[in-house]
């Protein structure tokens, strides 16, 4: 027990009936009445209860009662601390009450919203109050520790949130390291051809941003590069990211691209032509890839294999192919960090009765795009598998390993939309019999529905059903050489077979196969289903619960274009916000060492992850950095001494809560 | 008025995950029983054995000790520390002659609010069936004098 209870506490409960939320499955007015008398002996003086104590009539009657009672603690009863926790300490510091002396305990999200028996979430409630009370004798005035903002900022993914993100901060005149860990940046949106709802071409209106983004002052840009380590904290991380050895040296290079030229050995590219086209083993993704520098393929470059060849070098006209380049780290020091990670494509051949990979004429949603783009494989030419032969009847099928329990039980968002783009595109350009198969049509954005009316009368033909099966197994006149796709027609109420040429799976959006290793490197969450979780769901989606770390496009889940740029605008809006402010808060809750009890047993020593504890040998006691130290709290737990106290969560506050929370029951 | 036996339970839960566990499965009005109180710590390494040792001293009868899953901690290994400490606490409990069944430790991601309600209503049930603790004879004798009826 370190803390005593304060000179005499005169505690002040404040319990919520949030409308109807916390009312409907709690007698507010029966704890209240409850807390005013049976807490009189913990020092509560006055128990009130409002519709809205988070309204500003609401947090009035609290500072009224500070001034005029003399209030020094005071207990909230209403909704989570995670919600409301700063509003009432910002209520209390207005009244003169240092806000750490409030103690906001939850009734609605751990009772009366979760509860069935008004009697027993009542119950419960003056439970939950009676903890709130007993542990506010024991709470002490704290200030935030303050935290000093660097200017710098690490946005990681080159995709399109990524960019938009660096160019909104470097535009406002900070300086960004934009880390990529292909050879351009570009992600996803730099292989499509054409973007719903527009149709305007993806390359031109992409790459004048990747250019802007290549040329500005403000953004380091490091490509061929992947985040390490991550060390500090909000104001001042640490990131060590590792430049992969491009076997090319930029200063001298001038992107004139005769190495590629006279590469000898073409490697097929499942990166970005996803394995439709090929590349050299000197290359660039594409041709209008920012930086313009090439890379070697090590793996598959007849030097690195076999010993000789060379081509490039010899032929290089400044001499930047390096073959001994080695890879480099390099430790940057930045305020906050944006992740745009992005996504990866659904692996269609886990379903296998669609045929991909076994039948030549499936095709994947990103094949199909790199087939349209006129830089593609085949200068968008729309093709069957041999190159030459165009479709007579294309089928496009909806949601592959979306909204499906086997797989991914949630909508990918952007397939109907895209699958609906392609009907168009193959229509336009083969003139071919187009059949979508979807569950349900989701086209709802500005021009979105539009569009789907325009594609309806364009003559594509819409099946609502879930393709069940596609085969190359003719069992009917007319089905010989095709591919069969089975599907129960929902609306017309049959089983149909439809013979087509080719067929396309507009697959899902999966978060990239290493998104929790790297949400560990950074120290973020993740959903259930992989994608990184946003600080409030509606109301703060940019944010992690990680101080300084935001997240922006579709590693948060998968979403469209526009979102994704609106997503990276907002998450550089709140970087910017707190390198304007120059320093920002953070809770003060810290351990440290009461020397004086100190035995120098040294158990705590080995268990800080943050190095924030270290032993001097000659005084023979243990000392905690509080610059260092994150507020876990392990090491207070761990001290056979009691000698050290972490604030906001003492020994003495957490078991009196216990008591408190225990009231009914205690002997 | 229902007189089988209610077992009193507290939660410990960590500020990261599954004390969000819980909000979330307020949120989104998933059921469980009221049986359970909850206390909010930092890291499920802040939990001093003590604690739990308090809370069935002062009258629970079950102690939830709830984390982030392994690899997911906030504050990168903390919980396998509480975990250590988790099964050195069963053992001292056993030792103490208290069924070491009446502490249970489970993982909740912050998304996990079905998985969390599904853990406490589950902890209610095996508490239940365990009956009343009746930690020292002050509660033996207050079980007299309020007899608890119907208990297992």
């Amino acid at each position: 027990m370190n803390a005593a209870t304060s000179d005499s506490p005169r505690i002040g409960v404040y319990v919520c009936h949030c409308g109807s939320n916390i009312a409907h499955m709690v007698d507010v007015e029966e704890v209240r009445a409850w807390a005013e008398e049976t807490l009189k002996g913990e020092g509560v003086v006055v128990a009130r209860d409002y519709k809205f104590m988070c309204s500003s009539l609401g947090q009035e009657l609290i500072q009224k009662d500070i001034r005029e009672l003399g209030l020094n603690r005071i207990v909230v009863a209403a909704c989570s601390p995670h919600l409301h926790e700063k509003t009432f300490r910002a209520a209390c510091e207005k009244a003169g009450l240092n806000g750490y002396l409030c103690e906001l305990v939850s009734i609605r999200e751990h009772a009366s919203w979760v509860h069935t028996d008004k009697a027993a979430a009542t119950e419960k409630s003056k439970m939950i109050v009676a903890g709130g009370v007993k542990r506010v004798r024991y709470d002490e005035p704290l200030d935030p520790l303050r935290v000093p903002i660097h200017k710098r900022t690490l946005v990681v993914g080159g995709g399109i949130a990524g960019i938009q993100t660096a160019l909104e901060i470097a535009n406002a005149g900070y300086p960004v390291y934009l880390v990529e860990r292909e050879a351009s940046i570009g992600g996803h949106m730099a292989q499509f051809d054409k973007t719903f709802p527009t149709l305007d071409c993806a390359a031109c209106i992409l790459t004048p941003k990747m250019v802007d983004a290549g040329e500005h002052p403000n953004i380091t840009l490091l490509t061929w590069s992947e985040v390490t380590r991550v060390e500090g904290s909000l104001g001042n991380f640490q990131v060590t990211i590792r430049k992969k050895a491009r076997h090319v040296v930029e200063d001298l290079c001038t992107g004139c691209g005769i190495c590629t030229e006279k590469c000898p050995k073409k490697v097929l590219d499942t990166v970005f032509e996803a394995g439709l086209g090929y590349r050299k083993a000197i290359y660039t993704p594409f041709p209008q890839s920012v930086p313009k520098y090439p890379v070697i393929d090590v793996e598959n470059c007849t030097y690195f294999v076999k010993g000789k060849c060379k081509a490039c070098q010899i032929f290089c006209p400044t001499g930047a192919i390096d073959f001994e380049q080695e890879d480099e780290e390099t430790t940057v020091e930045v305020g906050n960090i944006i992740l745009a990670t992005g996504f990866q494509t659904f692996d269609p051949r886990r379903i296998p009765q669609y045929g991909y990979g076994r039948l030549a004429n499936v095709f994947t949603s990103l094949e199909f795009e790199r087939m349209s783009n006129a830089a593609g494989p085949t200068g968008g030419e729309i093709v069957l598998r041999d190159g030459k032969t165009k479709p007579q009847s294309v089928a496009i099928v909806h949601c592959v390993g979306s909204r499906d329990r086997r797989y991914n039980n949630y909508c990918s968002v952007i397939c109907c939309m895209q699958s609906l783009k392609f009907a168009h595109l193959v229509k336009e350009r083969t003139g071919a019999e187009v059949y979508n198969f979807y569950i349900d049509m989701r086209t709802a954005y500005k021009g979105y529905d539009e569009f789907y009316q325009r594609v309806l009368s364009e003559g594509v033909n819409l099946v609502r059903g879930k393709v069940a099966e596609i085969t190359d197994a003719a069992r009917l006149p007319g089905e010989e050489g095709k591919l069969i796709v089975q599907v129960e027609d929902t609306l017309a109420g049959r089983q149909r077979r439809i013979p087509v040429d080719m067929v396309i799976l507009s697959v899902g959006l999966e978060p990239r196969k290493d998104a929790y290793e790297t949400a560990k490197l950074f120290g973020i969450s993740c959903s259930a289903n992989g994608w990184y979780t946003e600080k409030h769901p509606k109301l703060d989606p940019v944010a992690t619960m990680t101080e300084g770390i935001f997240i922006a496009g579709a590693c948060q889940g998968p979403k469209d274009i526009p979102t994704s740029v609106a997503q990276g605008a907002a998450a550089a809006a709140r970087v910017l916000g707190h390198i304007q402010a120059g320093e920002m808060s953070m809770e003060p809750i810290r351990a440290s060492v009461d020397e004086a009890r100190c035995s120098g047993c040294r158990i705590c020593n080995g268990l800080c992850p943050f190095n924030a504890i270290s032993f001097h040998d000659d005084r023979r006691v243990t000392e905690i950095n509080p610059a260092l130290c994150q507020g876990c709290g392990t090491c207070v737990a761990a001290c056979p001494a009691g000698a050290i106290s972490g604030t906001g969560f003492s020994d003495a506050q957490v078991m009196a809560q216990i008591e408190g929370l225990l009231w009914d029951v205690r002997v | 008025m229902n007189k089988t036996f209610e077992p009193v339970l507290i939660g410990f839960t960590c500020n990261w995950c599954s004390y969000r566990a819980a909000d979330l499965a307020g949120t989104s009005r998933t059921k469980y029983p009221p049986n359970i109180r909850l206390v909010r710590l930092m890291c499920s390494g802040r939990l001093d054995p003590t604690f739990v040792l308090k809370a069935l001293a002062e009258g629970a009868d079950g102690v939830l000790i709830t984390g982030c899953h392994p690899g997911e901690c906030h504050y990168l290994e903390q919980n396998y520390k509480a975990l250590r400490r988790y099964h050195l606490l069963r053992r001292t409990l056993q030792s103490l002659g208290i069924e070491p069944e009446r502490v249970k430790l489970v993982w909740a991601s912050a998304s996990e609010g079905l998985q969390l309600a599904e853990a406490i209503r589950e902890f209610t049930e095996e508490i239940r069936t365990l009956g009343p603790l009746r930690w020292n004879a002050q509660a033996e004798l207050r079980s007299e004098e309020v007899p608890l009826e119907a208990v297992p």
